[in-house]
C-alpha cells in the first residue's frame, strides 16, 4: 500500500512511518503543512493518504473529491482531541476514518484496514446509486420513444421497441442513449 | 433576562480579518453583556471547523456563507443540517494575479470586464502555443470566492473547467504559492490580498465588491440540532454579534479593532495589512469595497443570497439533484431568529425575508416598520439582476432604483 502523510509533527509522522513499514506498507511521500498538496498527489499516486486534523492542507484535500476528475482516495485523519463522539461523528461525514490520540502501531493496521473497507463500500454505494439512476431513467426515456413511433408511425409496442433496438444497435449505442436522441429529434420536428 | 440554556461556549474562526466580530465580541464584552462566557479557537481549516462542530466539539463558528448550505444539502460529504441567523460581514475578497501573469496581461488600473477580456485573450493564445493551463486558487468547494471567481470567468467567457485549473489553498498559505509560482492567481479574502502585494507575490486586480457588490461573506454557523437544543443561547450569541458589528462600523473604533486583531495573535499577517483592511477612511464611500459588518442590514440573513448561492452550486454541478432551492434556503437562513436577536440589542430590520440583486447601483433605502435602513448598491458587473421567480412571495422588499 502507497501512503502519503500529511503532519508537521516530525516525532510522530517518524513514528507513523516505522510503523506503516512494520506493516508492509510504503510511505511514498511525506508533507508538511505548507507543501504542495495536488502536486504530491498526482506526482505519488498514494493509495491512502494520513493527515492530521488540524492541517491547513485538509481543505486542498477536500476539493479534490469535489467536481473533480480526480480518483478519490481514503484518507485518515489524526485528531489530537480526545474526544470520541467527534471520531464517531466524523467518520460518518465522509472522512474514511478519525483516529483519536495516541497513535498506538499495534493499531494501525487495523485502522488502515478499516478506513480501505469503509471507503470502498462508500464507493460501491455511490457507485450503485448512480447505476440505478440511470436504469430508471433509461427505462423512462425508452418508454417514452416508444411511444413517439407508436404515435407517429403507428407502430405496436413491440415493433417500436425492435426499431429502436435496431437504431441503437446500429449506431453502436445504448438503448437509453438511443431512446434520449431520439426524443431530442422529437422534439425538434 | 431570558434563561440561557448554555452560557459557556466555544466557537471556532478562521485566521482572516472578518473574524473581527468574533474577536471585538469577546475583548469588548458583548458577549458577556449577554450573559456568555466564549472561548475562541483558532482553526486552521474550513474542514476541520465544519467537522468540530459536527462533532459539538464547538458549539458554533465563523463560516463561509455557502457552508451550512452545503451541509444542509449533504453535498460536503458530512450532510448534517445546519442553520445561520446572521451575517457577519459583506465584502472583502480580492483577486489578486502573480507579477508575471500581471505583466501579460498588461493591465494598469483594473475592472472586471477589462481585466477579464485581458484573460480571455492571453488564454486563448496559450491555448494556440499549447502552453500549460493557468492555475486559478480558490480557498473551499464551498466559498463565495469559488463562485466569484467562477462568476467573473464565466462573463468574461472563459470556461473555468477548461480553460484553466481551480485549485484549493488554504488563505495563510496563498502567498507563498504565488511567490512559489504554484499558482498563478488567487481570490482570497482580506487581509492575504493586500500580504501577497506587499510582499511582492502579485497585485489585487479586481475586487469582490466589483464583481458583486455588498456580497455575502461569512456567516455565523450551528448545527440544526445546536439551535433546536439551545434556543434561547443561539439568539443572545447573535445579539451579542449584531452589537459588535455594530461598533465595528462605527469608523472611530476601527483602529482599536485593528489593534484587538494584532493584540490577539489570531492572523498571522504584517500588521499594517491588518490595519489596511480596517481603514475606517473608506467606510460609507459609495464605490470603496471596504469590509462592511453592519450598515446596510449586512447581518441580515437574506434568503435569496442563499438561493444565489444554491444556483451557483446547480450551475457548476456541484449539486446535480433536482432541490427546492427556496425551502432549503428558508431551512437554513433563519431571519425569524436574526429579528427576535435584533430586537434585543435595538436595531431595525426587514420585514420582508428576500431581496432583489443587481438592481441598485448606488445606495437606496428600505423602508421598514421599524425604521428606514440606508442600503448599500447590490450590482453585478456583468449587468445581471438576480430573483428567483419561485421566491417571487418573499421578494417583495426592495424597490427599484428611482
Amino acid at each position: 500500500m502507497r501512503v502519503m502523510l500529511v503532519d508537521d509533527d516530525l516525532g510522530r509522522m517518524a513514528l507513523l512511518r516505522q510503523a506503516l513499514a512494520a506493516a508492509g506498507n510504503e510511505v511514498v511521500a511525506q508533507l508538511g503543512p505548507a507543501e504542495d498538496l495536488i502536486a504530491a498527489v498526482a506526482r505519488h499516486q498514494p493509495d491512502l493518504i494520513l493527515i492530521d486534523v488540524d492541517s491547513p492542507a485538509r481543505d486542498t484535500l477536500e476539493s479534490l473529491g469535489q467536481i473533480s476528475r480526480d480518483r478519490p482516495r481514503p484518507v485518515v485523519v489524526f485528531a489530537s482531541h480526545s474526544d470520541s463522539d467527534m471520531a464517531r461523528r466524523a467518520m460518518r461525514a465522509g472522512v474514511s476514518a478519525y483516529v483519536v490520540d495516541g497513535m498506538q502501531p499495534t493499531r494501525l493496521k487495523s485502522v488502515i484496514d478499516v478506513a480501505i473497507a469503509r471507503f470502498d463500500e462508500h464507493q460501491a454505494l455511490r457507485r450503485e446509486l448512480a447505476d440505478t439512476k440511470t436504469r430508471l431513467a433509461d427505462r423512462r426515456d425508452i418508454d417514452r420513444a416508444k411511444g413517439v413511433l407508436m404515435q407517429r408511425r403507428g407502430l405496436s409496442e413491440n415493433d417500436a421497441y425492435e426499431q429502436l433496438r435496431k437504431m441503437a444497435m446500429d449506431r453502436n449505442v445504448k438503448l437509453g442513449d438511443a431512446a434520449r436522441a431520439l426524443l431530442a429529434v422529437a422534439e425538434l420536428l | 433576562m431570558v434563561d440561557l440554556e448554555k452560557t459557556a461556549l466555544r466557537l471556532g474562526m478562521v485566521p482572516l480579518v472578518d473574524a473581527a466580530p468574533l474577536i471585538v465580541a469577546r475583548d469588548k464584552g458583548f458577549f458577556a453583556r449577554q450573559g456568555l462566557e466564549v472561548q475562541l479557537s483558532v482553526e486552521s481549516s474550513w474542514a476541520s471547523i465544519r467537522d468540530k462542530v459536527v462533532a459539538g466539539v464547538l458549539d458554533g463558528a465563523q463560516m463561509l456563507a455557502p457552508m451550512p448550505i452545503a451541509a444542509t444539502l449533504g453535498i460536503d460529504a458530512v450532510g448534517v443540517p445546519m442553520v445561520t441567523a446572521m451575517s457577519l460581514n459583506l465584502n472583502g475578497n480580492s483577486i489578486a494575479v502573480s507579477e508575471a501573469l500581471y505583466q501579460e496581461m498588461g493591465l494598469s488600473p483594473c475592472e472586471p470586464v477589462a481585466a477579464g477580456q485581458a484573460l480571455r485573450t492571453l488564454l486563448t493564445r496559450d491555448r494556440k502555443l499549447g502552453r500549460r493551463k493557468r492555475v486559478f486558487a480558490h480557498v473551499f468547494p464551498f466559498s463565495a470566492h469559488h463562485y466569484e471567481l467562477r462568476y467573473w470567468l464565466a462573463a468574461s467567457g472563459i470556461d473555468p473547467d477548461r480553460d484553466l485549473r481551480l485549485e484549493v489553498v488554504p488563505p495563510p498559505l496563498m502567498v507563498q504559492a504565488l511567490l512559489d509560482g504554484r499558482i498563478d492567481a488567487c481570490c482570497v479574502g482580506a487581509p492575504w490580498g493586500a500580504a501577497a502585494e506587499s510582499a511582492g507575490a502579485g497585485y489585487r486586480v479586481i475586487s469582490s465588491f466589483q464583481i458583486w457588490n455588498h456580497s455575502p461573506e461569512k456567516v455565523l454557523a450551528v448545527t440544526d440540532e445546536w439551535a433546536q437544543r439551545h434556543p434561547q443561547t443561539h439568539r443572545a450569541l447573535v445579539a451579542a454579534l449584531i452589537a459588535s458589528c455594530r461598533w465595528l462600523d462605527q469608523p472611530e473604533h476601527r483602529l482599536e479593532a485593528a489593534q484587538l486583531l494584532i493584540d490577539s495573535g489570531a492572523v498571522d499577517a504584517p500588521p499594517a495589512t491588518l490595519r489596511a483592511a480596517l481603514d475606517a477612511s473608506a467606510i460609507g464611500a459609495p464605490h470603496s469595497g471596504q469590509l462592511v459588518f453592519h450598515a446596510g442590514a449586512a447581518n441580515f440573513p437574506w434568503i435569496t443570497h442563499a438561493v444565489w448561492f444554491i444556483e451557483q452550486m446547480r450551475r457548476w454541478r456541484q449539486v446535480t439533484e433536482e432541490v427546492d432551492a427556496l425551502t432549503v434556503a428558508a431551512n437554513v437562513y433563519r431571519p425569524d431568529i436574526y429579528r427576535e436577536a435584533a430586537a434585543r440589542v435595538g436595531v431595525a430590520v426587514p420585514d420582508e425575508d428576500g431581496k432583489s440583486e443587481g438592481h441598485h447601483a448606488s445606495p437606496w433605502t428600505l423602508d421598514t416598520r421599524s425604521g428606514p435602513i440606508i442600503m448599500g448598491s447590490d450590482r453585478f458587473f456583468d449587468g445581471q439582476t438576480f430573483v428567483n421567480c419561485a421566491a417571487a412571495p418573499l421578494l417583495t422588499a426592495g424597490r427599484d432604483p428611482g
